[in-house]
């Protein structure tokens, strides 16, 4: 997979995974025409895009639209089911996962992507294998969080 | 630990619900980045959210700077940083912040440290290498998390120098108990490899163990890895194909555990890259290594019966591999079931699937398009364009001299409301292509001015170029020269008395040439005329300077008489003061020529074939004299660059920039289908118009057929008939069951039935778009017109080789003795020729030998085996003694239930013997075996750097069925090279008078100073080069291909490389030689 965008239906970026290294402006560039053409399609239309010399395999969720680039050999269907996976992921973690929860705790959803692929290949395909590792991180965070919130703002808990 | 972890998770989704609306987030209300959020939304204009962004960004800047910050409070604001630069503003200044962030935070804080890293740099980004420190120090931390972000990192971006540096820690987590650290540690070297391969070279035993690691995730992860190395050495993993084959069929059979099941499909990206391995493993493979996944492959197909998206895309991978791999019959009847099922689904993405396998396969099995003709009329008139561009991509590949017309006028309907820039200049060249090699000429030159308007000036400058080369170089018919020519001069003058001003600039430049070179042709038309019109252009403010230069040199050729030489003053007037250096200089040539009629005839001579030597020979005299003086040697601009870009080694793989030979051929020529000789594997490496290319630049008259689709509607019976009846000719060992067979298929296909009105249309569509396809003439689709020439014609060594196959069964099962006799050769015998179309005609003709390699000609000649009584038989083996010859090593080539076929070949003077045997290995238990020598000469016509010889046994048994097995046997160039032995003053003269050379830079064995000396010896020895003479740092190679197709080489030691250049009257042979030369060195 060369990148990943998540973009809502208004066309504002909401996260964005390189897998090749490009320059700023070429990024920008191809976020831009990506997110305009992929808009511009009708519902009912095939979700795979000839783009350049690329493939865009796209699908919408809700409000959100997330939008992958493979190569021509790569499986197209394949695809489809690599970011509906994710969509599950993004799911259990935030329990039924909305674009909010996106926009809010990108990091979070960059941390669960880095665990579900890594340098643009499918890492781990278990669910409860990347749910387990971004939670034995989160542990740490949260316990922590919630010890220091206690100590700001009792009244919290 | 799982206890908290599930309490927290359960936590987690009440806790994040407060935040579903905006505003009222829990989170948001108390974090910064929430407010900043939250002030972007209420924002109106693009100018006020850059005023907001800004202030935010100098805020960060400020807070990140100072000294006070706490870790905790840099990680918040590395949070919103990276939210700013998502929004697409530029903030560098944190990057460094960033990387401090992963040095110094604790676990959490590294986490995001970590990530703003890897967002914010690319992994030539310069401040990377301050990261180096901080991997190293967490890939030893005894935290876990932290490892396994070092190694995140890691597999993401690092500097490509600095592997080293971390490569045995890497290494050692291999070993790790945990799976998570293992599969990630598989990951950092997958990339790696990726980046440097050689820095991982050593290790690559380790990804075996990787390979055999318990856990399925890490095993998963090594597969990167291997497909990785595969794709770029397949036979250097044959030997892994059974255990791949092992995986798969355990992953199908729902061995792993339930983890891994993706809606009730076990591991589906695990079965989908292993099927692609096997694919990759299994191109060009000559059936041994296919042989062992046919059942697996089954299986999957078999399993793969849910209606569920993702079982369609392991089936469709299932199926490309089953087109990749060696083919077998019911496997490839599965498939193409398969690819029906997809191409007539309601779902749009199957659709397309199922036309994008169509496009690939659609060269092996054209009857296959022939099947779903009404499907792929109905997708061209789809509403979405994808399916209407993979359509035509489908269309092109099974464009024919009778379908052409129809498939152009659907391309160019496309390209006129294509708005993409990318599909308009990769359809404009497709058709280009097919426009030139179908000329009617007024339907050529109506074309190419469509392609011209409509390609504008985006499309690729050399389709302007052939296109004039083309019309400048002619055919083969005068007559027909003048024809196209006076008709594009027809054409043009009528466009430019249009609106000129609307066309595109390369068009007015094509424009101008063939004016100015041919307008003569057309008596009424006087110059003057035309260069009026031609002065309008240059008038008009559009035309760019480059194109009116072209249009001062049209007039330049055109200016005659009094009217004309007028209008040429005027012109030259206006731009001999330009302030364009080559304006001004062409106004000033039109002046003077204008002037001069007896120079400009000579100058610009009218209609004389210009010769253009485009090897410059001419400057062969002044190029030897520069380097005897010293002078380097020529390199390409690309090698120069390449040199430049890794000044130590030299690029052990540029052969497909510096090699004009495709190896393309490989990519689809990977099944031995007879089909595949109407793959002429062209010049260009571009394996998607990998059966166009073929000769693009010249026309192809002959053969064309001129009058399209009278045909009418081709009802799906008809290619059935067809080929049955072309079977006939020359088989009589058609067997009574076959007739049967293809009566029954005859049945099966359905009678046309009286079709409603609306459909009429569609049928003749249809009729047009797939005429030609039923018979043969699909085979030979684009390349080459003309019927193959391969054939070859053997002798019978003794009288007992023509005994009938059952007799010398039977004969062997009383006699144990007399093995020579027994020989199977007895339908062998007939000469019978050439590709049969589908599998399931095979049998009906005897062996035949084709080169698989469409560029190739292989000229299978008679075979004087007389003389040496060639069998020998030994225990459990065949050898082919040849009295006193050299031969090459027996190779198994194929081998089913009862008959074996080895080949080697032995190297005469003038042709390589191919030697064959064939050996019954049914009665192999008998201690007796029927043993069949049968021997070829092959020379090569034109030269490659593999040629491939295709054929196929067919036999009787006893019971009267028979039988057929399909060979191919793949020979170097090497085999057919032959030293050459001339003397220093005859290798000088002939160097000059050869035209086609290449040169190219190859690495020396060795460092001393013998080193030429030792990488020659290596190179004679290897591919039988006669070494003429070593002078100091130079040297001078001969050999031959024919008695008459000498190849010259001059070799000298330069920077620690040999410069090689190598020059021969044969095009080709050169370049084919220069990768023997290669390959050798490096395997030395």
């Amino acid at each position: 997979m060369q990148f990943m965008l998540l973009f809502s239906r208004q066309g504002k970026l909401r996260l964005q995974k390189w897998y090749v290294p490009l320059c700023d402006k070429e990024k920008k560039k191809i976020t831009r025409e990506l997110v305009q053409t992929v808009l511009a399609r009708k519902p009912k239309m095939c979700s795979f895009l000839e783009w350049r010399d690329l493939k865009i395999v796209y699908k919408r969720y809700a409000s959100l639209y997330f939008c992958c680039a493979i190569e021509d050999q790569d499986n197209e269907l394949i695809t489809l089911e690599i970011i509906h996976r994710y969509v599950e992921l993004l799911d259990k973690y935030f329990g039924s996962v909305c674009e909010l929860d996106i926009i809010f705790n990108f990091e979070k959803a960059y941390f669960i992507l880095d665990e579900f692929l890594l340098g643009g290949e499918a890492q781990e395909t278990s669910k409860k294998n990347v749910l387990k590792a971004i939670e034995q991180a989160d542990l740490l965070q949260e316990c922590k969080t919630e010890k220091h919130e206690s100590f700001v703002n009792p009244s919290c808990i | 630990m799982s206890d908290v972890v599930e309490k927290t998770l359960t936590a987690l989704p009440s806790l994040l619900s407060l935040d579903s609306q905006p505003g009222s987030a829990k989170l948001s209300s108390t974090s910064k980045l929430g407010n900043l959020i939250r002030g972007i939304t209420e924002l109106t204009s693009k100018h006020e959210e850059e005023k907001l962004i800004q202030q935010e960004l100098a805020s960060i800047k400020e807070q990140v700077s100072s000294p006070n910050t706490s870790m905790r409070q840099m990680k918040e604001l590395m949070v919103r940083a990276i939210y700013c630069e998502m929004l697409g503003y530029e903030a560098s200044f944190s990057y460094i912040h960033a990387i401090k962030l992963a040095q110094q935070g604790t676990a959490l804080e590294k986490r995001v440290g970590y990530l703003a890293v890897s967002l914010f740099l690319n992994e030539s980004h310069e401040l990377l290498l301050l990261l180096v420190n901080t991997v190293l120090k967490d890939l030893q931390s005894t935290n876990l998390i932290e490892v396994c972000m070092a190694l995140t990192v890691v597999s993401q971006m690092f500097p490509k120098d600095m592997i080293p540096a971390i490569l045995p820690l890497v290494e050692e987590k291999l070993n790790h108990p945990k799976e998570i650290i293992r599969r990630k540690a598989v990951l950092a070297l997958y990339k790696f490899y990726l980046i440097a391969p050689n820095q991982v070279q050593h290790i690559h035993n380790k990804f075996r163990k990787a390979l055999c690691d318990k856990d399925p995730g890490v095993m998963t992860a090594s597969l990167h890895i291997y497909a990785q190395m595969i794709q770029e050495k397949p036979e250097g993993y044959k030997d892994l194909a059974a255990s791949f084959v092992a995986i798969l069929k355990q992953v199908v059979g729902g061995k792993l555990p339930m983890d891994f099941n993706y809606h009730s499909v076990p591991a589906p990206w695990l079965q989908i890259q292993l099927l692609r391995i096997l694919s990759l493993l299994g191109k060009n493979d000559q059936r041994y290594t296919s042989e062992i996944m046919y059942e697996v492959l089954d299986e999957s197909l078999r399993r793969a019966e849910m209606n569920h998206n993702i079982t369609y895309a392991i089936l469709y991978e299932c199926v490309k591999c089953i087109y990749t791999i060696h083919p077998k019959s019911d496997l490839l009847e599965k498939a193409a079931k398969c690819i029906g099922n997809f191409v007539l689904s309601p779902k749009i993405n199957l659709k397309y699937l199922g036309l994008k396998a169509l496009t690939y396969v659609v060269q092996q099995d054209p009857k296959l398009a022939l099947q779903h003709q009404m499907t792929i009329i109905e997708c061209l008139d789809h509403p979405d364009l994808i399916i209407k561009r993979e359509t035509l991509e489908l269309l092109f590949r099974i464009t024919n001299a009778q379908n052409v017309t129809v498939i152009v006028e659907k391309m160019l309907d496309f390209l006129r409301i294509s708005e993409d820039d990318y599909t308009t200049i990769d359809l404009v060249g497709k058709v280009a292509e097919l426009a030139e090699k179908y000329p009617s000429e007024c339907w050529f030159i109506e074309t190419m001015n469509t392609v011209f308007s409509v390609g504008g000036d985006m499309m690729q400058p050399d389709i302007p170029n052939s296109f004039l080369k083309l019309l400048s170089e002619g055919f083969d018919s005068v007559e027909e020269d003048k024809k196209l020519r006076l008709f594009a001069v027809d054409s043009y003058v009528s466009l430019l008395q249009g609106e000129p001003d609307k066309l595109p600039q390369r068009f007015l430049q094509v424009i101008s040439w063939v004016l100015g070179e041919y307008s003569y042709l057309k008596e009424e038309l006087q110059p003057a005329a035309v260069l009026r019109l031609l002065a309008k252009l240059l008038d008009t403010k559009n035309t760019s300077s480059e194109t009116k230069s072209w249009i001062l040199m049209a007039m330049t050729k055109l200016c005659d008489g009094e009217a004309g030489v007028s209008v040429a003053q005027e012109v030259s007037e206006t731009y001999s003061s330009s302030l364009d250096t080559v304006l001004r200089q062409r106004a000033h040539e039109l002046q003077y020529l204008s002037q001069n009629p007896e120079l400009r005839s000579k100058v610009l001579p009218r209609d004389a074939g210009l010769e253009v030597d485009s090897s410059l020979s001419f400057l062969d005299g002044f190029v030897s004299e520069a380097l005897a003086a010293g002078a380097a040697p020529y390199k390409p601009p690309h090698q120069r660059q390449e040199e430049l870009a890794q000044a130590k080694a030299l690029s052990l793989e540029p052969y497909g920039l510096s090699l004009p030979i495709s190896m393309s051929s490989c990519s689809i020529a990977d099944r031995q289908s007879p089909t595949l000789l109407s793959i002429s594997s062209g010049l260009s490496g571009d394996s998607t118009d990998l059966s166009l290319k073929g000769g693009s630049t010249t026309l192809k008259l002959d053969g064309v057929k001129r009058v399209w689709g009278k045909e009418g509607y081709l009802a799906q019976r008809e290619p059935l008939e067809e080929a049955a009846a072309q079977v006939e000719v020359p088989s009589p060992l058609r067997s009574p069951s076959q007739t049967g067979e293809a009566d029954n298929s005859h049945s099966q296909t359905p009678i046309p039935i009286p079709t409603p009105e609306p459909e009429q249309e569609k049928q003749q569509l249809a009729s047009s778009l797939f005429v030609g396809l039923s018979s043969h003439s699909s085979v030979s689709l684009m390349g080459k017109s003309e019927p193959t020439p391969q054939r070859f014609r053997r002798k019978a060594k003794s009288p007992s080789s023509s005994l009938d196959a059952s007799e010398r069964i039977s004969n062997s099962l009383v006699s144990s003795t007399s093995t020579v006799d027994n020989l199977l050769c007895d339908n062998l015998l007939d000469t019978s020729e050439l590709a049969v179309p589908s599998p399931s005609l095979t049998s009906q003709l005897s062996q035949s030998l084709t080169t698989a390699n469409g560029s190739f000609d292989v000229q299978l000649t008679e075979s004087d085996v007389k003389g040496s009584s060639p069998t020998l038989v030994r225990d459990n083996g065949v050898a082919v003694p040849l009295s006193g010859l050299s031969h090459s090593e027996i190779t198994p080539l194929c081998s089913d239930q009862s008959l074996d076929l080895s080949v080697c070949h032995v190297q005469k003077e003038e042709y390589l013997a191919l030697v064959s045997c064939v050996c019954d290995s049914a009665v192999q238990e008998l201690r007796s075996l029927g043993v069949a020598v049968c021997q070829y000469s092959l020379t090569v016509k034109r030269p490659s750097v593999h040629v491939e010889v295709v054929g196929m046994v067919s036999y009787q048994l006893p019971v009267g069925t028979h039988q057929s097995v399909q060979f191919s046997h793949k020979l170097p160039l090497t085999s057919f090279i032959r030293p050459l032995t001339v003397s220093t003053e005859e290798y000088g003269k002939m160097w000059l008078d050869f035209t086609n050379d290449t040169k190219q830079n190859l690495s020396l064995i060795s460092d001393g100073q013998e080193s030429l000396t030792a990488t020659l010896n290596v190179l004679k020895k290897k591919l039988q080069l006669h070494v003429v003479e070593i002078i100091g740092v130079e040297g001078i190679v001969a050999c031959r291909l024919h008695q008459d197709q000498p190849c010259l080489m001059h070799c000298r030691v330069h920077a620690g490389t040999l410069a090689v250049w190598l020059r021969s009257p044969v095009p080709d042979l050169p370049d084919c030689l220069i990768y023997h030369c290669q390959r050798a060195l490096q395997e030395h």
